[in-house]
């Protein structure tokens, strides 16, 4: 009982954090991507700014929409996305839940908020939202191949080193850097895998050049469309946990390291130094995937995109495995 | 809540009415890195209902009438309407037209004007910087 409670409240701590920082995080792009178009950009707070407002403005749900699918679905991915993060390694510490789920669930659940989104887009009735709801499902469908990729090569090479323990589980991934399990063919496989998982980051946080499903000048914002108020401040922060989950997820698969275990850190300080590279690990992670790529780049035609994803990331991430297939065969 | 909440956090749809584009063109400009109005927490949005302020440009021919005020209608509360230009307030180069409905105030409740044809960019943010103090008296009269 007590435990449970432990648990419950540990949980909670985790999502408010997870909550801060991901919209810090939000802030920082955007303030970032400002300055590398030579402009100065908003403050750090503006999420926070701007959520406070959609909170304040009235709530519409339009005449053609079923309202309580319409009004849901925004919670529903603000709260699997918050979830997810109970199950992976966050904050340089062992994930929460983390004997109750492993990879498999992460990756299912994660792709909650995008379903989520969908959902809520074609129940709203409008064919803006509809043609965005199609464009996310099908961007969804060309990159989740790229991930259960990723999540065998990785298990293959953890069922060999501890054949004993669940490979999925994130225990198990995180115990040991991967590189360290392989040799030159198979350390240039992870390379590749690495690359391939940072190029979904786009889709899987809705940012440029992916931005299909939400494309403001082109379809007035998709499947967000219909959405104001309260629901799309629920969306917005969902967006920005989405991503903060999506980064802490390669981080845990591809970073494991912690800066306690690299040098010699006083016992008491070796928690919040861990949170600290925590955070600049994830950071770098999404600089390199999403905030520069967004602010170079412009927006993809659904069908360039989904054949970037089935075609190059995915074959880029056979031939990671493959590699480290022959890795382990030989 | 209620006072400020609306301070550097103001989202703007921007509605063409069947102006010449030249107003239009300022308003992009106001987004420039010259003007960059993100750094006051102004957005311009895709959809009407994301809006906070509806920027108007245009005199409002008739086939535009029904989609301004279904717009408009579409707005969340609390909202204001800011026109910009000479065309929009007046009828402009456009005015006694055959096919005009407008100037916009014949049709729903405007703020504020933007005279000029085209107005300057500072002028519209100028504009939208007196739309935050009415919204947030607006919100203080609660
Ligand atoms: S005010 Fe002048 S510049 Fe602006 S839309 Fe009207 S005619 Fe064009």
């Amino acid at each position: 009982m007590i435990e449970l409670l432990y648990l419950a409240a540990s949980s909670f701590l985790l999502i408010c954090v997870a909550l801060f920082i991901a919209l810090v995080f939000n802030g920082i792009e955007r303030k970032l991507i400002a300055r590398m178009q030579a402009r100065i950009g908003p403050p750090i707070i503006q999420p926070f700014i701007d959520i406070k407002k959609l909170f304040m403005k009235e709530n519409i749900v339009p005449d053609s929409a079923i309202p309580w699918l319409f009004n849901s679905m925004p919670a529903v991915a603000l709260a699997s996305s918050l979830i997810v993060l109970l199950y992976i390694p966050f904050a340089g510490m062992p994930a929460l839940l983390q004997n109750y789920g492993d990879l498999i669930l992460v990756l299912y659940v994660l792709l909650l908020p995008s379903l989520a989104l969908a959902i809520g887009a074609f129940a709203s009735g409008s064919s803006f939202a509809g043609i965005g709801a199609q464009r996310e499902v099908v961007l969804m469908m060309s990159y989740e191949f790229v991930l259960s990729v990723v999540a065998i090569s990785l298990a293959w090479l953890f069922s060999l080193c501890c054949p004993q323990a669940n490979a999925f589980a994130f225990s198990t991934i995180t115990s040991k850097p991967a590189w360290l399990l392989v040799g030159g063919a198979g350390f240039l496989g992870l390379i590749l895998l690495f690359i391939s998982s940072l190029a979904v980051m786009p889709a899987k946080a809705g940012k440029l050049p992916a931005d299909i499903g939400e494309a403001k000048t082109e379809i007035a914002e998709g499947v967000l469309v219909e959405y104001s108020g309260r629901n799309l401040a629920l969306l917005y922060m969902a967006q920005a946990v989405r991503v903060l989950a999506f980064a802490s997820l390669i981080v845990a698969l591809f970073l494991p390291w912690n800066l306690s275990s690299l040098i010699a850190i006083p016992e008491q300080l070796s928690m919040l130094a861990d949170f600290l590279f925590f955070l600049v690990k994830v950071f770098m992670v999404m600089f390199a995937s999403s905030i520069f790529v967004s602010a170079v780049t412009a927006r993809l035609k659904v069908d360039q995109a989904a054949r970037f994803y089935i075609i190059v990331v995915f074959l880029l991430s056979l031939l990671g495995l493959l590699l480290i297939g022959i890795d382990i065969l030989m | 809540m209620g006072l400020g909440a609306f301070k550097r956090s103001l989202w703007v749809f921007h509605l063409n009415t069947g102006s010449c584009n030249g107003c239009d063109i300022e308003i992009i400009a106001a987004l420039t890195p010259r003007y960059d109005v993100e750094r006051f927490g102004i957005k311009l949005v895709g959809s009407p209902r994301h809006a906070d302020v509806l920027l108007i440009t245009g005199p409002v021919t008739r086939m535009m009438k029904d989609r301004l005020l279904r717009v408009y209608n579409q707005t969340p509360d609390p909202k204001v309407v800011v026109v910009v230009g000479n065309c929009g307030a007046t009828g402009g180069v456009f005015y006694e037209s055959y096919n005009l409905e407008g100037p916009v105030d014949r049709l729903i409740p405007v703020d504020i004007y933007v005279p000029g044809c085209p107005p300057r960019p500072e002028a519209i943010i100028d504009a939208i910087a007196k739309a935050w103090a009415k919204l947030e008296a607006m919100e203080a009269k609660k």
